[in-house]
């Protein structure tokens, strides 16, 4: 059948059902299209594994990261409708409650973050304070009409879901139907309440979960998009019925607060009792992302300085969604187990030992096309080169043994790295930077002692004064105690150690300080000349004096510090075998997130040449 | 389609060289700013452009996959880096002889304008000649001595506004420049001679003689490639225009340049297509880019890998698609529901959810050209994002319009969820552009003629005869271009006269017949009058009036 017709633009394929195979799976896919045939099953299993950890990881921390802001929310229903609960009949209550309570959460410009917020937001009020919430969106409600239309559908659904077994003759009254106005949600909240109140007793576990009258909810996705008069309209109508049943409204604010007023005139935002809620900004989002997916050793696949760049530069100056971010990584995995036969070892350690045994000839040869594994050859007496090159299971030897010295790098590098953060991230003007996700790039680009930014900020670590000093090494026991990697006893020991020392120093001064303070008030009696004197002497002994001891000892830790940063932040790519964990190719990423299609069309006008490859161009 | 219409390309720079002076001449208060900027700014600026650039374009020295880089930082160049020495430039070209500063002004745009590239190259005499009688012209104005503080700052303008079109195609116009400077040390003697030169200018020249002659140069160069508008307009052909079938035919003869190479780039592209499935289901969307028409790669791909399973091409070039009929082919044939929606918001609901409840339905998506005119709307994007967003929808499709990411912001950004790839075929756009009407054909007319007859014939004599009054006077108006169509007052007055319609009213009721037959058309003028028009070209009106007096 062809597409092309006169008369219509859609052309629908089904294949006959006779016909109709087995779909094919995406192992299928992977297999077909990877450029080489190695282990494609074991490496999409291990993708598939990874992708799905790195998921569930991510949604633990949004989670957490919520959790705040969601238990503020959560109080500030309750508390809205605690009036209505107890005094139901109160007169005063009534005219008092004509302010609807209002939530303005501020959410920040990452639009696109937002919706994975509202869903938890939803699930968690849904689980602990009612069933009766609805999320709007803008493009959904054009007029007032449509808003109520997808408000009471909504409410009636969710009411359905609560109790759907008995009451299948409720749901027949399709909201088509149902006249939609506020009466009819009144009387529906009013029916709703009380089956729920009959039921009480019979089910425990619906009361205990939701209050006795639950509020209505009504989530506003995307506030600065709604229409005004439609925002308007509602507010003005919803607070006519305010008595009848407690309604709280969430906006979802993209920009400012202010944006309310300047949506709302004066009379109708009167009718709001505003709190403000401000979620996590998305920087300590991302922040907290990369801190947790990307400097452990809890994911095998690692990302290179220029692909970290890429996937930050996105995030940074096109989108500030964390979202986004995610998906990058999840592209970064599929390209690299799909692109790399030799990622099949991409796993954790011991299981990677398993796999190398069980490495095929064809896989033997790959290794030993891996610039990294020549070197490390080169590096090696000739009998081993010979062995290596030629004899399978010494090569696969040496690959278990390389492995675990990759594994044993990472497990030093992430913890020194987050010590040699504690120490940049307080100096002045941060000449490594701010983030360590800054620093951890500058560390993967080159040998960072090698760099004037590092001098520099040794420069200044070597002006600390004591306290800072102390706290500082206090974190870096703090964080190297925490992590588990089998070589930082020592490191711990020599910490500690200058701690004491500093503790000495303290104590001998308070000593030295009491000496010195009845010679003082010695010096207080005697007469103009002698004190001159002694002025004179104190400061040239200031001059002359060498290092006191708190600088010596400032010297000596960073000292320290530094000869660890030169022994485990090692650049990446000098390790061997590091293009099995390290997804290095920036530029595949970059032409797939980022493409730039007015580019390609200038280049494939102007310059044919660069496509074509043709020398008559 | 682009080997056929060579002349495109030059089209836009023409327009857009005209643009840029158009906004000089607004802007001469600019110039004294921009001064004092120039000196403050310039080290900080190019220093930030340096880092933004190296921060933007982290890998563009290593993707050269398809040969475009990524980054795009040869393409889309900094205008401002080569500042130092600005000023000096500035002082010496406010300091040269009115003659030296060929200034581009408004008064000699249209001559420049119709300059081509080609001319440059015509003959060198005659050139020559041109620039020298260009230069006394301006010498005579003591006009452009006021002029000329404003007159650097248009020429940097128009320098810095252009170059932006400009500098991609430097390359093709290397060898242009060649001539041009050839041109240039040819034509300094006869120039001097020309130019009556103060005195104090002949010192600044000595002084400053190595730099003058590169800033003589650079300008000259540059002044002739700025001219890029092609005078060879459609209507200068000899051949004015073909009939559709004559014109196919010749564009079948003529062979696809570089046949092999194009074959062998879309070789490349299809080696992709399992990768692309691949991402499919792993929750991506595919969007194909770049210049030629992605019609057979993506029918290839749907040839070669979806054979087995339900999918659904869309034509976004189709002329009358619409997404109802995109919801319309999903529910009615994929999903074999019966049964209208109230609104696309319900349809898609409904197949969101069906999707939703139903696991085993697959439904892979094919669109030719998504950025098309009916499916670029805010709407019809929003559905297709939000259907493309299902797990178990695969979409993949093409975009041509520069322009096209534009129709998405963020938030549908995130639903469609895009992989970008980039597939420049350099194939023509034969299949999209068979809707469309081409230049190069004669627009003939016959059905719009056909169809005023066939109605006319229905109607009373009377109503014939009033419809002729309007056409000839249409016709006796038909060189006046400010024609707003017949008063209805006069025409009023002119079928009485003709004994046509004894009242208002009845004028009234045929017009009204008219209308809706859509044979005339009424607007409101200025000064509330309603005036009448025949929207139809003024050779089929003259056609259609013979035809009526034959048959009388």
């Amino acid at each position: 059948m062809s597409t092309r017709s006169l008369s219509k633009g859609c052309f629908v394929f089904k294949p006959s059902p006779k016909k109709r195979k087995v779909s094919r799976t995406t192992a299928y896919y992977f297999r077909e299209g990877s450029s080489d045939l190695e282990d494609s099953e074991l490496r999409f299993a291990t993708c598939q594994s990874l992708q799905k950890q790195v998921k569930s990881e991510t949604e633990q921390i949004e989670e957490e990261l919520n959790e705040q802001l969601f238990d503020n929310l959560v109080s500030f229903l309750r508390r809205s409708h605690s009036a209505f609960q107890e005094k139901k009949t109160e007169w005063t209550c009534r005219t008092k409650s004509r302010e609807i309570p209002t939530a303005a959460l501020v959410l920040g410009v990452n639009v696109t973050d937002h919706d994975f917020t509202f869903r938890s937001l939803s699930e968690v009020l849904q689980n602990n304070v009612t069933p009766y919430i609805a999320l709007l969106e803008a493009k959904d409600c054009p007029g007032i009409k449509n808003l109520m239309q997808k408000l009471l559908g909504q409410l009636m659904n969710c009411c359905i879901d609560v109790d759907s077994s008995e009451e299948e003759d409720y749901e027949h009254v399709s909201r088509s139907r149902v006249r939609c106005s506020m009466t009819t949600l009144i009387n529906w909240y009013e029916s709703a309440t009380k089956r729920t109140d009959s039921e009480t007793p019979g089910k425990k576990r619906t009361s205990s979960r939701h209050w006795q009258s639950p509020p209505v909810v009504v989530i506003f996705k995307d506030m600065e998009s709604f229409t005004t008069k439609v925002l308007q309209d509602f507010v003005v109508i919803s607070s006519q019925h305010i008595g009848e049943f407690p309604l709280v409204l969430i906006f979802g604010i993209a920009t400012s607060p202010m944006i309310i007023h300047s949506l709302l005139p004066h009379s109708v935002s009167s009718l709001l009792c505003i709190e403000l809620f401000q979620s996590l900004s998305c920087k300590d989002h991302l922040s907290t992302i990369i801190d947790k997916i990307l400097l452990t050793t809890q994911f095998p696949l690692k990302l290179s300085e220029k692909v970290l760049q890429v996937l930050i530069n996105i995030f940074l100056y096109h989108d500030f969604s964390v979202q986004n971010f995610i998906k990058g990584f999840q592209l970064c995995i599929v390209e690299h187990f799909h692109s790399n036969p030799l990622s099949v070892l991409c796993c954790q350690l011991e299981e990677a030992k398993r796999r190398v045994n069980s490495l095929s000839h064809n896989q033997c040869e790959n290794v030993r096309r891996l610039p990294s594994f020549r070197r490390y050859v080169e590096s090696q007496v000739s009998e081993k080169q010979i062995a290596l090159l030629t004899v399978d299971s010494s090569l696969k030897e040496a690959v278990q043994k390389l492995l675990e010295d990759l594994n044993v790098y990472h497990e030093n590098y992430f913890p020194i790295l987050r010590c040699l953060h504690v120490f940049t991230s307080s100096l002045p003007k941060y000449p490594l930077g701010k983030q360590i996700r800054e620093l951890h790039c500058a560390c993967l680009e080159n040998r960072v002692w090698e760099t004037e930014e590092y001098e520099s900020s040794l420069q200044l670590a070597r002006m600390l004064n004591k306290s800072d000093l102390v706290t500082m090494l206090q974190k870096c026991v703090e964080i190297l105690v925490s992590s588990p990697g089998r070589e930082f006893d020592e490191i711990v020991e020599k910490l500690k150690e200058f701690l004491t020392q500093f503790q000495k120093l303290e104590e001998a001064y308070q000593e030295r300080d009491e000496s010195i303070s009845p010679q003082k008030e010695l010096q207080k009696k005697t007469n103009l000349y002698h004190l001159q004197k002694t002025l004179l002497e104190l400061k040239e002994s200031r001059r002359s004096k060498k290092l006191t001891k708190f600088e010596m000892l400032r010297f000596e830790v960073v000292d320290y510090i530094d000869s660890l940063v030169r022994h485990y932040l090692v650049p990446a790519d000098h390790k061997t075998l590091h293009e099995i964990v390290y997804f290095n190719t920036a530029s595949v990423l970059r032409e797939h997130l980022n493409a730039a299609p007015r580019i390609a069309l200038h280049t494939a006008l102007n310059n044919p040449y660069s496509y074509l490859k043709s020398e008559v161009l | 389609m682009c080997e056929s219409l060579p002349f495109l390309p030059k089209v836009e720079t023409g327009i857009k060289v005209q643009k840029g002076k158009n906004q000089l001449i607004a802007n001469p208060k600019r110039f004294v700013k921009k001064l004092e900027a120039i000196s403050d700014d310039e080290a900080q600026e190019v220093l930030e452009e340096k880092s933004y650039v190296a921060v933007l374009g982290v890998c563009g020295e290593e993707s050269m996959t398809n040969g475009s880089s990524v980054g795009g930082g040869e393409v889309y160049t900094f205008q401002t880096p080569k500042r130092s020495n600005k000023m000096a430039e500035l002082a010496s070209e406010l300091a040269q002889t009115p003659g030296q500063s060929a200034v581009p002004d408004p008064s000699k745009c249209p001559e420049k304008t119709a300059k081509t590239p080609q001319s440059s190259k015509r003959s060198s005499s005659s050139q020559v000649q041109q620039k020298t009688k260009k230069n006394e012209f301006v010498s005579t104005t003591p006009y452009r001595l006021r002029k000329r503080l404003a007159a650097p700052d248009a020429q940097l303008e128009s320098e810095s506004e252009y170059s932006a079109s400009c500098s991609e195609e430097e390359e093709g116009e290397e060898a242009q420049k060649e001539v041009s400077t050839v041109l240039s040390h040819q034509k300094t003697p006869a120039k001097t001679k020309a130019v009556s030169t103060p005195p104090s200018r002949k010192t600044l020249t000595k002084k400053k003689d190595n730099m003058n002659d590169l800033v003589e140069e650079y300008f000259e160069a540059h002044s002739s490639s700025k001219v890029l508008t092609s005078d060879r307009t459609l209507q200068k052909l000899r051949r004015k225009r073909l009939n559709q079938q004559t014109l196919h035919d010749l564009l079948q003869k003529s062979p696809l340049a570089y046949a092999a190479e194009i074959k062998e780039l879309n070789q490349q592209y299809e080696s992709l297509f399992s990768k692309w499935m691949l991402q499919l289901h792993l929750g991506f969307n595919i969007v194909l880019y770049g210049l030629g028409s992605k019609h057979d790669l993506l029918e290839k791909f749907r040839t070669s890998m979806l054979q087995d399973c339900v999918h659904l091409v869309v034509n976004g070039y189709f002329p009358s698609i619409t997404v109802k009929s995109v919801l319309n082919s999903i529910t009615e044939e994929v999903l074999d529901h019966i049964g209208t929606f109230r609104s696309p918001l319900d349809q898609l609901e409904f197949i969101m959810k069906r999707f939703k409840e139903d696991s085993s339905l697959e439904l892979y998506v094919l669109i030719h050209n998504l950025d098309s005119q009916m499916l670029r709307g805010e709407r019809s994007q929003q559905i297709l994002a939000q259907l493309s967003s299902l797990p178990s929808i695969y979409l993949i499709a093409s975009i041509d319009h520069i322009n096209a990411p534009l129709m998405w912001d963020q938030a549908k950004q995130s639903l469609y969820n895009w992989l970008w790839y980039e597939t420049t075929t350099f194939s023509p756009y034969v299949e999209e552009t068979s809707y469309e009407n081409s230049l190069l054909v004669q627009q003939s007319g016959s059905l719009a003629l056909s169809s005023l007859t066939h109605v006319l014939r229905s109607l009373t004599p009377n109503a014939r005869g009033i419809f002729r009054l309007l056409a000839q006077y249409q016709l006796e108006n038909k060189d006046n271009a400010s024609y707003p169509g017949l008063s209805f007052q006069d025409f009023y007055q002119q079928c009485r006269e003709a004994f046509l319609v004894n009242s208002d009213l009845t004028l009234r009721a045929q017009l009204t017949e008219f209308r809706d037959h859509k044979l005339i058309r009424t607007k409101r003028g200025a000064d509330g009058v309603e005036y009448l028009l025949i929207p139809v070209d003024d050779s089929t009106l003259s056609d259609f009036l013979e035809k009526e007096d034959e048959d009388i």
